[in-house]
């Protein structure tokens, strides 16, 4: 098992840059690999990727792997798959880092089958115990009422998924130095067993939840598609945007791409409006980082009153109107 | 069309946080006093999936769990449901399997079946919420495997299926027999009928041990897990909420403006 050594993130690159979630992961891995004293490298798939590969040595990674000219977000899972299974006989890492998204989701499980790996899944701390050297796993498990901490002390590689805000964003430095390796790896293309036949991205109109620094939710509470033109209109004035919770969705008031929580978005505004909201842990999962968190529920009892910073117990009908004339006035 | 939907037995997810207890010395969750254990809603969406399947392409639905004597429970909800057959894999072996452990012994019983288009799992077991047995089993089974799905049709004898994305969707398409795992974009499940719960309740449902499956010893059970779990606790809330209010709540709203102001957050 000696020849295991170091941390390898399968990384992501969008329009040229690395993503906000792997620059979380190379922050965690940077951690990880200083404390086990050993090398942090990545694996970048995708077109025009080489300005994305110093970008990444910028952020703290020591050797940069490169798959140059394949259309990374439109191949099929088998195939990145057989990709990173080709990186990992050369790169023999014992910690595996993915991002829980979509891709991750998707392919660390698969990797895991295929490789006789630990996985833990979704993330949210990794440590390296000082006595033992293990990789401890936190992980949020029943839906968030609880947290788990895991080892896998005597399998090779370790792979965990890391969940979304679970770190800060790695900042650049240029002084930083490291290697860049291209890498040439032909697919057989027999492995490949599905075909992707389209991907659609639902363009959402304004901010996007990841990157807002305000967000007014609503949930199973605002009783219907109406109600969130109140929510929309206070959104508007703290420039801000729409999330909703699992209830709003399954009942069709408004896009199940909004949805925040275990199975949705993760966010961590500066603002987190929640109304008519219950406060469940699977919804908390995608909340809980707000720097302020303001609860407005009719039921005094509700647990969202434990989770947050401000709270109103009341109708969201009284409450919001004059909240939105307040917070015009003193946006003046 | 032949589906087998593999479905798990799990305590309510659903349950007010207050509700949910541990006991930190042995690592366990305390189950919930007189709330009984459910079907892991996303299997319960899966069978809904192939209920749908069978409606528009005929076929047999059989379940798969494994679990303790309990677990047969949700086999006949899904029976309840309108699926048609349900195996329970039950064997004081199989006690504290991880991921791998359950998916081979699910993959084993599979191979036995034998005669299935489509293998469907939940995208995640919500006790847990470990998201690895659907992706182990179909690398187990050599099936490919499509996640998260939100719609699955037949298309010129090929699957094609909607995977939900975070930020839109993705359309594949895989040749039988596939495996897929269900996300809750497939919508409300079905409710049995009065009739179906009756039927369900009398049907006896066979029970498979390790010997059945010809398990492998060394991979089933605590010691074949990968992992182990060093702490299990419940995550500590410090905060503590300042509770805005007035005469009206106008007048508390307007405090509550006031108040994020004065806190630099509008
Ligand atoms: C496996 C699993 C995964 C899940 N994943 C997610 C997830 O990712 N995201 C998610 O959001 N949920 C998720 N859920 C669902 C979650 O458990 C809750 O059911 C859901 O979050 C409840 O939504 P809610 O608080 O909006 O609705 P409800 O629980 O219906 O609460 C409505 C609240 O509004 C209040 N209210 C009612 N009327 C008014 C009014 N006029 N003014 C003010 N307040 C009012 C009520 O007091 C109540 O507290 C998941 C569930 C499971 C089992
Ligand atoms: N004990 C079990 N019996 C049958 N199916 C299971 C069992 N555990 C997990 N599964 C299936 O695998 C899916 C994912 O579970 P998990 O990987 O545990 O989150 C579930 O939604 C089920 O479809």
């Amino acid at each position: 098992m000696a020849e295991y050594k170091g941390i390898l993130i399968c990384g992501e690159v969008r329009e040229g840059k690395i993503t906000t979630i792997t620059r979380e992961l190379i922050t965690t891995g940077r951690k990880l690999s200083d404390d086990l004293n050993q090398r942090l490298s990545i694996l970048l798939i995708g077109e025009n990727i080489q300005e994305a590969a110093k970008e990444a040595v910028f952020f703290g990674v020591d050797v940069v792997y490169t798959v140059d000219d394949i259309p990374f977000a439109e191949s099929p899972p088998e195939q990145y798959l057989a990709l990173v299974s080709n990186i990992f006989q050369k790169a023999a890492p014992s910690i595996v880092l993915f991002g829980q998204a979509d891709m991750g989701r998707d392919i660390a499980p698969r990797l895991a089958a295929r490789l006789g790996a630990s996985i833990c899944m979704d993330c949210v701390e990794l440590a390296i115990d000082p006595e033992t050297r293990s990789l401890l796993q936190s992980k949020p498990v029943y839906g968030g009422n609880a947290v788990a901490v895991w080892a896998s002390d005597d399998v090779q590689p370790q792979i965990v998924t890391m969940r979304p805000r679970a770190a800060a964003p790695a900042e650049p430095d240029p002084s930083r130095e490291g290697e860049i390796l291209p890498v040439a790896v032909k697919i057989d293309e027999s492995v490949i067993k599905s075909i992707l036949i389209e991907t659609v991205k639902e363009e959402v109109k304004g901010i996007r939840l990841d990157e807002a620094k305000v967000i007014v939710a609503g949930g199973g509470g605002i009783d219907g598609k109406e109600g969130f033109e109140l929510l929309k209109e206070l959104a508007q004035i703290l420039g801000g945007t729409i999330g909703i919770t699992r209830v709003p969705c399954d009942e069709g008031w408004m896009p199940a791409g909004l949805e925040i929580g275990q199975t949705g978005h993760v966010v961590n505004p500066d603002l987190y409006v929640a109304v008519g909201i219950s406060g469940a842990p699977q919804h908390l999962a995608g909340c809980s980082g707000s720097k302020c968190l303001v609860a407005i529920n009719k039921n005094p009892e509700a647990h969202i009153f434990e989770e947050a910073d401000f709270g109103i117990v009341g109708d969201y009908r009284e409450a919001l109107p004059p909240l939105i004339e307040k917070c015009k006035a003193l946006k003046k | 069309m032949n589906i087998i939907v593999c479905v798990k037995q799990i305590p309510d997810p659903e349950i007010p946080p207050v509700k949910f207890k541990l006991d930190t010395e042995s690592r366990c969750v305390v189950p919930p006093e007189g709330i009984p254990p459910v079907i892991n809603p996303y299997d319960e969406q899966a069978v809904e999936l192939a209920l749908r399947l069978k409606e528009k392409h005929g076929g047999k639905i059989t379940i798969l769990t494994t679990g303790n004597e309990s677990a047969s429970g949700v086999v006949k909800h899904a029976l309840s449901l309108g699926a048609d057959e349900g195996i329970a894999l039950t064997d004081k072996a199989f006690e504290g399997s991880d991921s791998f452990s359950t998916a081979y012994i699910l993959s084993q019983a599979v191979r036995i079946i034998r005669d299935y288009d489509l293998v469907l799992c939940g995208r995640q077991a919500a006790d847990w919420d470990e998201s690895l047995v659907g992706a182990i089993l179909a690398e187990n089974l050599g099936l490919p495997l499509v996640t998260l799905a939100e719609t699955v049709d037949v298309v010129d004898g090929e699957l094609k299926v909607k995977r939900v994305t975070l930020d839109g969707y993705q359309v594949f398409s895989v040749s039988f027999p596939a495996l897929v795992t269900v996300s809750h974009e497939v919508g409300q499940p079905r409710l049995p009928s009065g009739w179906g719960i009756v039927s369900a309740s009398r049907r006896q449902i066979p029970v498979w041990d390790a010997k059945d499956i010809k398990a492998d010893p060394a991979k089933i059970g605590f010691d074949a897990s990968r992992r182990k779990l060093v702490k299990l606790f419940i995550p500590k809330r410090e905060k503590k909420c300042e509770m805005i209010e007035g005469k009206t709540t106008a007048e508390a709203s307007v405090k509550l403006a006031e108040r994020l102001r004065q806190e630099g957050v509008i």
